[in-house]
């Protein structure tokens, strides 16, 4: 049973005017098999929490801690946080001109299980998971997220996630840029994926309409930097009617 | 990064001779020396009569021919190194394919050095209709002057790959001079990985119609290598085409490239297509790039004329993003390098030839036994 502890992170930015705090003290445990779906008003730092648990080198932790399973992901570089089980779907995939997806799924697997991935199983393995996530297989020829569309980008972060297998998930607005099939087949994918899994869901969106497809065990309310109010499912649907106004105005 | 305006291009034939004496000793002020470490190449601005004549194994396609018995009037120096070179070579490499040959293998001109500083001349003649590949390996670890001539006959394709390597502190001064033939395709690549100071003059003319010129050039420079590749490609013939793609990823305080592209194109140049580009990666802070595209139409007949030059810095998202799926940092610097020459190497026909340059380039880039062992496995090129 995996568990990914958040206690008390603070996090900066550097800007031209100087530091900039965007993370105020944030705690949030996420364990294995359970499904947290974090909400929050546009620029309130959700993308950041994601990031900073990540290790993306533009933000500064000032304070706090994350663990996974105890170990201290903080300390750890990039690539060693993916290996010790954690993953982020990003909001915007990045673009690697020449390198192929086939190559760069590859690379991946290889780094993350170990060892490389025996060609014929895996062969087979990409293209079952792209044929669930009604991928056409051209794409494994493509170079990574160069011209993709912005729902195909998404459908290629979920990809890689079921060929990665995390033990933590971070979904950060998979969601958006999705269109009402693409939805439903994407949601699927991570469904499909939690439950061969056991892996534990973070799930950052503004829409109540992907909580339909992949049901939240906990609901947290995000804002200016920190988690303000958590609850159950029923939590989003006040949002969704409500919008944050409540919590942006209640004093800190 | 730098992209400077150039001079306008002198229309006036360029100067071309045997003749040592016709080239006066550059200062280093003139337009065409302006960027080179004069000091460094000193050594071959003079006759030197210890320098000694670049060989190869002979073959089926290649012979070794005494200079004094060589036929050396397709093309004339054009500068004084050049003509130094020239003078002085005992022999000429020969490769010969001869036409209607369709030569499926590549084949490969291993330049080795008697001397430390040596003179070469490498001829190259494929006859009409004929088909080959040729790469010249330059990486004996001398230094050498000397001058690459080819013609391809109507109709013939022929790819030439030059592959600059060998220790970081030779000097390599080349001129390379192609002339296309009617209707036929000639495919010039330099990789340039080696050496410490090389200054490489790949030129292009057609000598009829229909002809068309790829030049291709990826380069690697590392603090303190200086690399120099300027193209000249002149059309004055109707109905030809040129593209010139040259890629250069930079690191390391005191590492400087010069990409410049001259691309005249003649009154009598009509219906010619002509195309360029210089892309540059900069890895670090420490490194300077230097592009001059520089495109001069004498007739508007054209189908198309374009160039184009960008010099960026290593992106940071992209390794994030890699090293965000498990990949270690150092193998990720690798994939986005290697993707960055990818198109580039794409066009080399050979597909051995490809992976080789690859793994030259990434062993210089630092690559671990492990990480070439993996992106062996994942590139499928197991043998
Ligand atoms: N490099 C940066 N320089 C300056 N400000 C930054 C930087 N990165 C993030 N920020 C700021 O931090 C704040 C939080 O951004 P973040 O992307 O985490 O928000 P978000 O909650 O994910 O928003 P959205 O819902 O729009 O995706 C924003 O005000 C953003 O402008
Ligand atoms: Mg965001």
């Amino acid at each position: 049973m995996s568990t990914l502890a958040i206690t008390d992170l603070h996090a900066s930015v550097t800007t031209d005017g100087g530091p900039r705090e965007i993370l105020r003290g944030v705690s949030l445990t996420v364990e294995a098999g359970s499904t947290h779906a974090v909400m929050g008003p546009n620029g309130s730092g959700k993308s950041t929490l994601a990031y900073v648990i990540a290790g993306h080198p533009k933000y500064e932790v000032t304070a706090g801690s994350v663990t996974l399973d105890g170990a201290d992901v903080l300390s750890m570089s990039v690539d060693e946080r993916a290996r010790a089980g954690l993953f982020l779907a990003m909001q915007y995939p990045v673009e690697v001109p020449g390198v192929s997806v086939s190559n760069f799924l590859r690379t991946s697997a290889t780094s993350i299980r170990g060892e490389a991935p025996k060609l014929r199983t895996w062969i087979k393995e990409v293209k079952e998971a792209m044929g669930d996530l009604q991928m056409d297989p051209a794409f494994a020829e493509r170079n990574v997220n160069e011209g993709f569309s912005g729902g195909e980008k998404k459908r290629h972060e979920i990809l890689q996630m079921s060929l990665l297998k995390p033990r933590i998930a971070i979904l950060d607005e998979t969601d958006s840029g999705l269109d009402v099939d693409a939805l439903r087949i994407v949601s699927e994918g991570v469904n499909t994926f939690r439950e061969q899994t056991g892996a534990g869901v973070l799930l950052i969106t503004h829409y109540t309409r992907i909580l339909r497809y992949i049901a939240p065990d906990v609901v947290h309310v995000f804002v200016d930097g920190r988690i303000v109010e958590s609850g159950g499912p029923e939590l989003a649907d006040v949002l969704e009617s409500e919008g944050y106004e409540r919590f942006v105005t209640a004093p800190a | 990064m730098t992209t400077l305006t150039a001079p306008p291009l002198d229309l006036a034939p360029r100067l071309a001779s045997a003749d040592i004496e016709d080239f006066v000793v550059p200062t280093g002020r003139e337009e065409e020396w302006r960027f080179v470490p004069m000091a460094d190449v000193a050594a071959f601005m003079h006759p030197d009569a210890d320098a000694g004549t670049l060989m190869a194994e002979p073959g089926p396609h290649v012979a070794i021919v005494d200079a004094a018995a060589a036929d050396r009037t397709a093309w004339l120096p054009t500068d004084r190194p050049s003509a130094i070179a020239r003078a002085g070579v005992a022999s000429v490499i020969q490769v010969r394919v001869g036409a209607d040959e369709s030569v499926p293998e590549p084949i490969v001109v291993r330049l080795t050095g008697p001397t430390a500083r040596t003179y070469g001349h490498v001829d190259v003649r494929v006859g009409a209709h004929a088909r080959a590949t040729v790469v010249l390996v330059h990486d004996a670890g001398v230094d050498a002057s000397g001058s690459i001539v080819v013609e391809v006959g109507a109709g013939a394709d022929l790819t030439m790959l030059s592959v600059i390597d060998g220790p970081p502190e030779n000097v390599h001064l080349w001129q390379w001079h192609a002339d296309v033939g009617r209707d036929a395709r000639f495919t010039g690549a330099v990789i340039t990985i080696g050496g410490r100071v090389v200054r490489i003059m790949p030129s292009v003319s057609y000598s009829a119609p229909g002809g068309t010129a790829e030049l291709l050039g990826a380069f690697l420079a590392d603090g303190p290598q200086f690399l120099e590749h300027r193209i000249f490609v002149e059309h004055d013939q109707p109905h030809c085409s040129s593209r010139v793609v040259y890629k250069g990823a930079l690191s390391g305080h005191g590492a400087h490239t010069v990409w410049i592209g001259d691309v005249l194109v003649r009154r009598e140049a009509v219906g010619i297509d002509t195309y360029e580009l210089n892309r540059n990666l900069l890895l670090d802070d420490g490194p300077r790039a230097d592009s001059v595209p520089n495109l001069e139409l004498e007739t508007g007949d054209v189908v198309s004329a374009g160039h184009a030059s960008a010099t960026g810095r290593f992106d940071d998202e992209q390794l994030f993003y890699l090293q965000s799926r498990g990949i270690p940092e150092q193998l990720a610097r690798q994939l986005v390098v290697r993707g960055f020459f990818v198109d580039v190497l794409a066009r080399i026909g050979s597909e051995h030839w490809r992976h080789e340059i690859l793994e030259r380039i990434s062993s210089r880039l630092g690559m671990s036994d492990d990480h070439a062992d993996l992106l062996r496995d994942v590139e499928g090129t197991d043998p």
